[in-house]
C-alpha cells in the first residue's frame, strides 16, 4: 500500500483565529502493512487519520492512497469511506442495535448485501474475532474491550482495503487494551493493512512495520519502524520516546 | 403485607403488578369520594341528567369537533416542530434566526392572548375568516413551537461520536437520520412528546372564545339552556380524559416497544 501527501494544509478556526494543525509539504509512505502515527498530543496525527479516513477535508492539498487520488466533494467520499475501515477510541457502536446489527448495518444498507450475506458475512468476521457468542448483545451490555473488538469487526466485515485506528484502546483498561491489541496483532499476520494512531508506544514499535512521526503539524521523519526506535533522527522524536519509553 | 406492596426500592423491587394495583385502587376511592361528594347535590337536582340527557347531540358534535381538531392540530404542528427543529440547526444564519424568533414569541405569549390576536388582528387582513381553518392554524403555531424545543433536544441527545461514526461506514445523511438518530431520539422524547400532544388535546378548549363549538364552547351551551353546571360539565371533564389518557398510554407501550432490550 501507498499512501502519499502533497502539500496537505489543514486548519482549524477556534474564535475567528485559524490555526495551522497539519502543513505536510511531501511525504511518501510505501508498506506492506503497518503504518503507525506516533507523537506528542496536539501534533496532528489524529487530524491526519481524520483526513486519510475520508471524514475531514484538508484546506489545500491532495492524497494519493495506491495511486488514487481522495475525492473532495461529499458524495465521493462517502463511497472512499465505506471503501476503508475507521474504528475511533471508544463509543463506535450504535447503542439501540443489537453486536450482530451493528455490524450487519453497512454491509446491507452501504454495501449492497441481503439480509442473509451479511449475516453470514458478520457472524463468520464476528466468530473469527472470537465474539461469537456475544453477537445478540447490545453494546451495553459488553465490556469495553468486547465493544471495541465489534466496533473492528464492524470496520472488518467489509473487506476495507485500508483499516485505521484513531487510540483503539484509550478508553480501556490494561486488561481490555491487551484484549484488543492481541486482536489488532493477530490482523497484522493476515496482512490487513492498517493505519495506527497510538499512545501505547511498546505496541507500536511491536506491531509497526514503519513509523512516521509527528510534531508541530508536521511529519519529521517516517522510516522503517526498527530504525526508527533504535536510532530517531529529530530531535523531538528523541525527545519524545526518552519520555515514553522511560517508564 | 409484605413491605415491598408498599415500598419499591433498588435491591428490593416491587413485584410488576403492584404499581398498576395501587393507580386503580386510588382511583376508585377518588371516584367514591366524589360520588360521595356529589351524590347529595344530583339527588337534590332530580331531572338533571334528564335536562342534560336532551343535548347529547350537542355534547357529541363538540366532542367529534375537538376530535377533528386535535387530530388536524396534531398533524400539522408536528410538520412545522420538525421544520422548526431542522431549521434551528441549519448552518444558515437566517434560517436559524428565523425558528429562534417563532419559537421565543410563541412561547412568550399566553394562548388565550395569541388565539385573539390571531384571529382579530392577523387572520382577517391575510383572508383567513374560516373558523375552524383558522383555529386549527393558531393551534398547530402554538403547539409546533413547544414540539420542535422537544425534537431538537431529542436530536441533540445523540453524541456527536454517533454521528461520525455513521459517517465513517458511508451512510448517507438520510439513512444516518433513519437508522441511528430517529430510533434514539424518539425513544427519548416520546415522553415530553405525548406530554405536548395531550397538552394541545386540552388547550383546544380555549378556541371556544372564538366561537369554535367545539366540546368545552357545547358545554358551556348544554349549561346556559339547562343551568345544571355538574351535568354539564362533568361529562366535559370525563369527555377529555377519553381522549388525553389513550395518547399517555399509547406513549408508554411504544417506548417499551422501542427500548433497545426489547
Amino acid at each position: 500500500m501507498k499512501v502519499e501527501l502533497h502539500d496537505l494544509v489543514k486548519d482549524y478556526v477556534s474564535g475567528g483565529i485559524p490555526r495551522r494543525v497539519l502543513d505536510i509539504p511531501a511525504f511518501t509512505s510505501s508498506f506492506p502493512h503497518v503504518l503507525a502515527l506516533l507523537g506528542p498530543s496536539g501534533g496532528g496525527k489524529s487530524t491526519l487519520l481524520r483526513i486519510l479516513a475520508g471524514l475531514e477535508h484538508p484546506d489545500a492539498g491532495r492524497i494519493m492512497i495506491d495511486g488514487t487520488e481522495l475525492p473532495n466533494t461529499e458524495g465521493a467520499l462517502r463511497g472512499y469511506r465505506a471503501s476503508i475501515g475507521v474504528v475511533f477510541q471508544a463509543f463506535n457502536l450504535f447503542p439501540h442495535m443489537s453486536a450482530l446489527r451493528n455490524v450487519t448495518l453497512p454491509l446491507i444498507e452501504v454495501h449492497g448485501m441481503t439480509e442473509e450475506e451479511a449475516r453470514k458475512t458478520a457472524l463468520e468476521v464476528m466468530g473469527r474475532l472470537g465474539l461469537a457468542e456475544h453477537a445478540g448483545k447490545f453494546p451495553g451490555q459488553l465490556s469495553g474491550g468486547q465493544a471495541q473488538r465489534v466496533a473492528i469487526a464492524r470496520a472488518l466485515a467489509p473487506r476495507p482495503r485500508l483499516l485505521l485506528f484513531d487510540e483503539p484502546t484509550s478508553a480501556l483498561d490494561p486488561e481490555m487494551t491487551a484484549e484488543v491489541l492481541a486482536l489488532i496483532d493477530g490482523l497484522r499476520q493476515e496482512g490487513v493493512p492498517m493505519v495506527l494512531v497510538t499512545h501505547q508506544t511498546g505496541f507500536a514499535r511491536r506491531v509497526a512495520d514503519r513509523v512516521a512521526f509527528l510534531a508541530g503539524g508536521t511529519i519529521l521523519e517516517e522510516r522503517e519502524a526498527g530504525d526508527f526506535f533504535a536510532d530517531p533522527r529529530s530531535e523531538e522524536a528523541r525527545r519524545f520516546l526518552a519520555k515514553v519509553l522511560a517508564y | 403485607m409484605p413491605a415491598t406492596l408498599i415500598l419499591d426500592r433498588p435491591g428490593r423491587p416491587s413485584p410488576a403488578w403492584a404499581e398498576g394495583a395501587w393507580t386503580g385502587l386510588l382511583f376508585l376511592l377518588l371516584a367514591f369520594a366524589c360520588t360521595a361528594l356529589l351524590g347529595g347535590s344530583v339527588a337534590l337536582t332530580r331531572g338533571g341528567w334528564e335536562a342534560v340527557w336532551k343535548f347529547r347531540g350537542v355534547f357529541a358534535s363538540g366532542w367529534l369537533l375537538t376530535l377533528v381538531i386535535s387530530t388536524a392540530s396534531l398533524l400539522l404542528s408536528l410538520l412545522i416542530g420538525i421544520a422548526a427543529a431542522l431549521l434551528r440547526r441549519s448552518p444558515l444564519l437566517p434560517l436559524r434566526s428565523a425558528s429562534i424568533l417563532y419559537i421565543e414569541l410563541i412561547r412568550g405569549i399566553p394562548f388565550l392572548v395569541l388565539i385573539l390576536f390571531l384571529y382579530y388582528v392577523v387572520f382577517p387582513r391575510v383572508g383567513l375568516e374560516e373558523r375552524l381553518t383558522a383555529g386549527i392554524v393558531i393551534l398547530s403555531l402554538f403547539s409546533g413551537a413547544y414540539l420542535s424545543e422537544i425534537i431538537r433536544a431529542g436530536v441533540e441527545s445523540i453524541p456527536a461520536l454517533q454521528i461520525e461514526s455513521a459517517r465513517a461506514i458511508g451512510l448517507t445523511p438520510w439513512q444516518t437520520w433513519r437508522f441511528v438518530i430517529l430510533p434514539q431520539a424518539l425513544r427519548r422524547i416520546l415522553p415530553p412528546l405525548a406530554g405536548q400532544l395531550a397538552s394541545l388535546i386540552k388547550d383546544s378548549s380555549l378556541l371556544s372564545i372564538i366561537g369554535i363549538g367545539e366540546f368545552t364552547l357545547a358545554a358551556q351551551q348544554v349549561n346556559s339552556a339547562t343551568y345544571r353546571t355538574l351535568e354539564s360539565y362533568l361529562p366535559l371533564a370525563l369527555g377529555y380524559l377519553v381522549l388525553t389518557l389513550p395518547v399517555s398510554l399509547l406513549s408508554k407501550v411504544l417506548e417499551r416497544r422501542l427500548s433497545p432490550e426489547s
